[in-house]
């Protein structure tokens, strides 16, 4: 069996992933017409090119449908239970940098941090009469992050894009988004808590535990792993 | 007989005998509307419970406990005093690889009586142990209404007080706050940032530097935080002698008829705790009353503070050898959920569950 490699198809992630494996003498393209989805590798044996959406490659990783794959950090951890037992991290490439912070309005001159946080979804629901709400499209690493924290009397609204309006639009009072820059959470008049960094995201090689990782996917990866510089020469399996 | 058919058989055995104590056996629906439940705890049921969606009635749960349908139905129609028990699966999602199934059998218990909550406490504590005697258990007991009493009696602000009691279900940040407010620990550095800076200048100004205010948090319930904080940042801390005997009481560990005796020597120390610790004594002669030896019987003041989200008074379990297995039975007092759920009424009420598969792969020699 072929070692499948899922990648990114398109925009700049996927540029800079073709760079990054372009830097270490593996050449990844596009075959065939621009707008189908399929792809080539030279300059490694045995390895065969997955293109698809960034947000699906978890998904194919614990299904061990392919054997590695570049997708953000953030991904892999807001969609997979219990991820390390999925997948083993084995580069983070230095590119696609994202934090995932909680922000608040810039007004609330009281909230500067989870502790205030806190207490302020406690005033909120005893004067509103519900919880405080959070908007946000990553439930998992939200959820997981304010209850290691002891942040009580909010609760996680769904918000699948646009997310930084929905205060203003009052169908939240908070919210939980990526923000690369800051700069749209300053054009909504919102401000990221000190301690509000939920997950510094970053595109990485991931490896599947699950896949089917006997002899012929072992020499590829072995072999792509020498190329790469990478630490790990044996395949992760389940338990490496 | 499977382990199924096991377990489904001595639930039946545990509710004849529920029945026979005088409960009406009573029926749960299985899908319950989520609103109601993450109101009540929050977003962790997301995390713990099966969430769906009804194309019309919206969001539903599968039902994860049985407690509140029991508390909702009767509150809404139930006569006083009442005993309930109940037999059907309970559902709890496992966000980490583990053995312990995600369905399974719940067997439970309630009683609803105003008139004496000792008796009360000790009938469902005697009632379960006797049920499960003979399976080499250990008994845990535990009462969060000493730990309240001791809070409502520290010598400090009201919103201080406040806001320990709500975190004495959060021991890590109970603790965190108990520091700061004895003086353990400094203030965030955020904290003392914003006190010099409300200190230089008026809220308000502050507020308009800082950007137009967007979404529903208004700018009075602001202006009050901010006072709030003021008055905290000049409040003297909690006096030491008084945070050790709260520190003390937190860790406090050991038989009950001990335990209680140890109380009664910190009450004149902490006379706030005077009156939960009477409630504690005359549950322990209760208990007695009906075979239950305190001098034998574990009691851990923290008990309870960390799993079992809505007890405020009794709380026990009770666990089989084997650390790596669940409770076989819990429970305690609920007085408060049921004002919650009671809208205006409420009933002082206690109860506690058993999982039968346990129960019955203890008796096989399975567990």
């Amino acid at each position: 069996m072929t070692l499948g490699l899922g990648v990114p198809s398109k925009g700049r992630l996927m540029e800079q992933t073709f760079d990054w494996f372009a830097a270490r003498g593996v050449t990844l393209r596009r075959s065939g017409q621009t707008r189908e989805y399929a792809g080539a590798v030279d300059g490694a044996e045995g390895v065969r090119l997955v293109l698809m959406s960034a947000g699906e490659i978890p998904r194919e990783l614990a299904a061990g449908r392919i054997h590695l794959g570049v997708t953000g950090s953030d991904l892999v951890q807001e969609s997979l239970a219990d991820w390390q037992a999925e997948v083993a991290a084995l580069a983070a490439l230095g590119f696609g940098h994202a934090d995932l912070v909680i922000a608040v309005p810039a007004a609330w001159l009281d909230v500067e941090t989870l502790d205030d946080l806190d207490a302020a979804a406690a005033a909120f629901r005893a004067a509103h009469g519900h919880r405080l709400r959070i908007a946000t499209k990553y439930h998992r690493l939200v959820r997981e992050f304010l209850r290691a924290h002891d942040v009580a009397d909010y609760q996680l609204v769904d918000s699948q894009g646009a997310t930084e309006g929905t205060v203003k639009n009052a169908t939240a009072e908070a919210i939980a988004d990526i923000a690369s820059t800051g700069a749209t959470l300053r054009a909504n008049h919102l401000r990221p808590l000190a301690d509000g960094l939920v997950h510094a995201s970053e595109a990485t090689l991931f490896a599947s535990r699950r896949a089917d990782w006997s002899a012929p996917a072992a020499a590829a990866f072995a072999d792509l792993s020498a190329r790469l510089g990478l630490q790990r020469l044996a395949p992760p399996g389940l338990g490496g | 007989m499977g382990p199924a058919a096991a377990a489904r058989a001595e639930g039946e055995r545990l509710l004849a005998a529920f029945a026979a104590a005088g409960a009406l056996r009573v029926e749960a629906p299985v899908l319950l509307p989520a609103a109601a439940l993450i109101d009540l705890w929050g977003e962790d049921i997301r995390g713990r419970a099966y969430v769906t969606r009804d194309p019309l009635a919206g969001e539903m749960v599968l039902r994860p406990d049985f407690t509140v349908p029991v508390v909702e139905a009767h509150m809404a129609a139930g006569a006083e005093p009442a005993r309930y028990c109940y037999l059907g699966e309970v559902f709890r999602a496992q966000e980490r690889p583990s053995e312990r199934p995600r369905e399974y059998l719940q067997a439970g218990f309630e009683l609803f009586d105003r008139t004496d909550p000792a008796a009360a406490d000790a009938e469902v504590f005697a009632l379960f142990a006797g049920l499960l005697d003979g399976l080499g258990l250990t008994a845990v007991t535990g009462d969060i209404g000493i730990l309240a009493a001791a809070v409502r009696g520290l010598t400090t602000t009201p919103a201080r007080k406040a806001a320990l009691l709500r975190h004495i279900w959060r021991p890590r940040r109970f603790r965190r706050l108990l520091d700061r407010f004895a003086g353990r620990s400094p203030a965030p550095p955020e904290r003392v940032a914003l006190i010099a800076r409300l200190s230089g200048s008026d809220p308000a100004s502050l507020a308009a530097a800082a950007g137009p205010l967007v979404g529903l948090r208004g700018g009075a319930e602001i202006a009050r935080r901010i006072a709030a904080l003021v008055e905290d940042a000049a409040a003297p801390p909690i006096a030491a002698p008084e945070a050790a005997l709260l520190y003390d009481l937190l860790g406090l560990a050991a038989p009950a008829g001990a335990a209680l005796a140890h109380l009664r020597g910190i009450t004149p120390l902490m006379p706030a705790i005077g009156p939960a610790v009477d409630r504690f004594a005359a549950r322990l002669a209760a208990l007695a009353a009906r075979g239950i030896d305190p001098a034998a019987l574990p009691f851990e003041a923290s008990h309870g503070r960390s799993t079992l989200e809505y007890y405020d008074g009794f709380v026990f379990s009770l666990h089989a050898a084997d650390p790596a297995l669940p409770p076989v039975a819990s429970g305690g007092r609920y007085d408060a959920l049921t004002a919650v759920l009671g809208r205006g009424r409420s009933i002082p009420a206690v109860g506690g569950v058993i999982r039968p598969a346990l129960v019955a792969a203890l008796r096989e020699g399975r567990a």
